[in-house]
């Protein structure tokens, strides 16, 4: 059975990561989850699980975690501030550690509007800098945002998110230092698409010196057609998709456009991977989890490496 | 000032479908300047809802009037005789107007004809933007004199978030986004190395969440 920190330990270990996304039902059926679970099983070191992305109202993250961590993988729950106040999520955190959730990763979160209820109240109380901050705290200082001492401290492994291909991008390996700073020990990036960019992010991460703080794995998404690509490109927040490969995947046939996406998944993958400071990969394959371990195979990167 | 925007006109008729004979009460300050609920504006909606209740063969008196301001006694106190002409009153103040003149003639229904939307400038004529969220403890003063609070569609105090574009914000392209604003004024001032302090959490207390807030300053109460 996979240890519960197994994250923490292949990362610290010096071995190349590999973790995937596996998003929760829009529905009560757990079995969801332990498809998606029996898929991954095996091909990676731990498993995000999504907190109602893109606002659009799914089964619990922590819920999720649970249900993974019970088929022996490593889940890493994904928290946003959009939905609740440093009340709720310091007693979250709380929660998800006393179930044996060793992994969270703390984001803003996608606003309300793009959602299934963009007429939902926002909460936005600290921000996603604030709540790494607030989660070493209360495990390292063993203390609440109001200072207040905790009985039990919390132990988790601490994630943040980082988007190289948001503006400003001169700020955006400053943000990810800032985050680090505040105590987050990986970093998953957004999906990278464009190597190009992603390499000169780098290169202004490197000057700072995080990857030597903190782990960083670059995000990758397996495209499954053209038309997805521009959806990204044009209609999800923060996404660079560019023109050469959307005409890439429109360039082959209906039937090869997913072999076409697994290609270029797999020369990105081999394009992160020699760059200096990339620690593993982050397998975002949106509704299409079942492409993971063949991604992960045809990439080399099995088997995955058992942490003493 | 505040910011509102006319009610479509058929909720504003079925609001005043009860009455016969209805004061338009106009308000001289922000209303006036965002052209919503002036004199001008309270004449126009009085000839409109006259000419529809003609055309439904109903008869309606309507009254104009404007006082200087509808949030403060002075000038709500005026009101007291020429209410007793009307069996309502609808406002074209913003909400905090509707209710005090409501609360002062509690025997009176009085209508909002308008929706209140919030604390900005006129950026230019005909268009307002949001400014200010009255959080009740100002940081402009550390951020470049943008507010991140009113401004950033999450209100993030270490943005900007990953859904910054083009200097837009995510919900909206023509939104721009406030943390971009703030990193190029820092550029300008050459200030961008201050960036990477870690802004703590805030106190919400003194805004909204607080509760009702309220002001007093014993050296001017009666």
């Amino acid at each position: 059975m996979t240890p519960a920190n197994n994250l923490e330990r292949v990362l610290t270990q010096g071995n190349f990561a590999v973790t995937a996304e596996c998003g929760p039902p829009r529905g009560a059926d757990p079995d969801v989850i332990r498809k998606k679970g029996g898929l991954l099983k095996g091909h990676v070191d731990a498993v995000n699980v999504t907190d109602n992305q893109t606002a659009v109202v799914r089964m619990s993250s922590m819920a999720s975690c649970i249900i993974l961590k019970d088929m022996g993988l490593d889940p890493v729950l994904q928290m946003t501030v959009r939905d609740r106040n440093r009340i709720a999520l310091q007693s979250d955190v709380l929660g998800a550690s006393a179930l044996g959730i060793r992994n969270i990763l703390c984001l803003s979160g996608d606003h309300q509007s793009f959602g299934d209820h963009p007429g939902a109240k926002n909460v936005h109380d600290i921000d996603s800098v604030q709540f790494v901050d607030t989660v070493r705290m209360m495990r390292d200082e063993g203390k609440f945002l109001s200072g207040q001492e905790i009985k039990g401290r919390p132990d988790l492994f601490i994630g943040c998110v980082e988007n190289p291909f948001a503006d400003p991008f001169e700020i955006r390996a400053l943000r990810a230092a800032k985050k680090v700073k505040a105590g987050a020990q990986f970093v998953q990036t957004q999906c990278v698409f464009n190597v190009e960019k992603f390499a000169r992010w780098m290169e202004m991460v490197r000057a700072l010196g995080i990857h030597k703080k903190a782990h960083i794995l670059a995000g990758i998404t397996p495209l499954k057609s053209p038309g997805m690509a521009r959806y990204m490109k044009n209609s999800v927040p923060g996404m660079d998709v560019p023109d050469g490969l959307i005409e890439r995947m429109g360039s082959v046939p209906k039937e090869k456009h997913r072999d076409e996406g697994v290609t270029i998944c797999l020369e990105t993958i081999d394009a992160v991977r020699n760059i200096e400071g990339i620690a593993g990969i982050h397998i975002m394959a949106i509704e299409w989890e079942d492409i993971v371990p063949e991604i992960v195979k045809q990439a080399g990167l099995l088997p995955r490496p058992i942490p003493a | 000032m505040i910011v509102a925007d006319r009610k479509p006109f058929d909720e504003i008729m079925d609001m005043i479908a009860p009455y016969d004979r209805v004061l338009l009460l106009g308000c001289n300050e922000c209303v006036t300047v965002c052209a919503v609920g002036g004199t001008k504006e309270t004449a126009l909606l009085a000839a409109q809802i006259r000419i529809k209740r003609q055309a439904e063969g109903r008869t309606v008196d309507v009254g104009e009037r404007t006082l200087e301001r509808q949030c403060d006694p002075e000038y709500v106190n005026t009101l007291a005789e020429s209410l007793d002409d009307y069996d309502a009153v609808l406002s074209l103040a913003c909400g905090c107007g509707v209710q005090f003149v409501a609360e002062n003639y509690p025997g009176k229904p009085v209508l909002p004809a308008v929706n209140t939307r919030f604390m900005g400038v006129t950026e230019q004529p005909g268009m307002w933007a949001e400014r200010c969220q009255g959080c009740g403890n100002c940081v402009l003063d550390r951020t470049q004199g943008i507010c991140p609070v009113a401004r950033c569609a999450k209100s993030i105090m270490n943005g900007p978030c990953g859904g910054s574009h083009g200097g837009a914000c995510e919900v909206n392209d023509q939104l721009p986004c406030a943390w971009q604003l703030i990193i190029d004024r820092l550029k300008a001032r050459g200030k961008l190395d201050t960036y990477s302090e870690v802004e703590k959490p805030r106190d919400w207390s003194t805004s909204r969440d607080g509760g009702p807030r309220r002001r007093v300053r014993e050296d001017m109460t009666l």
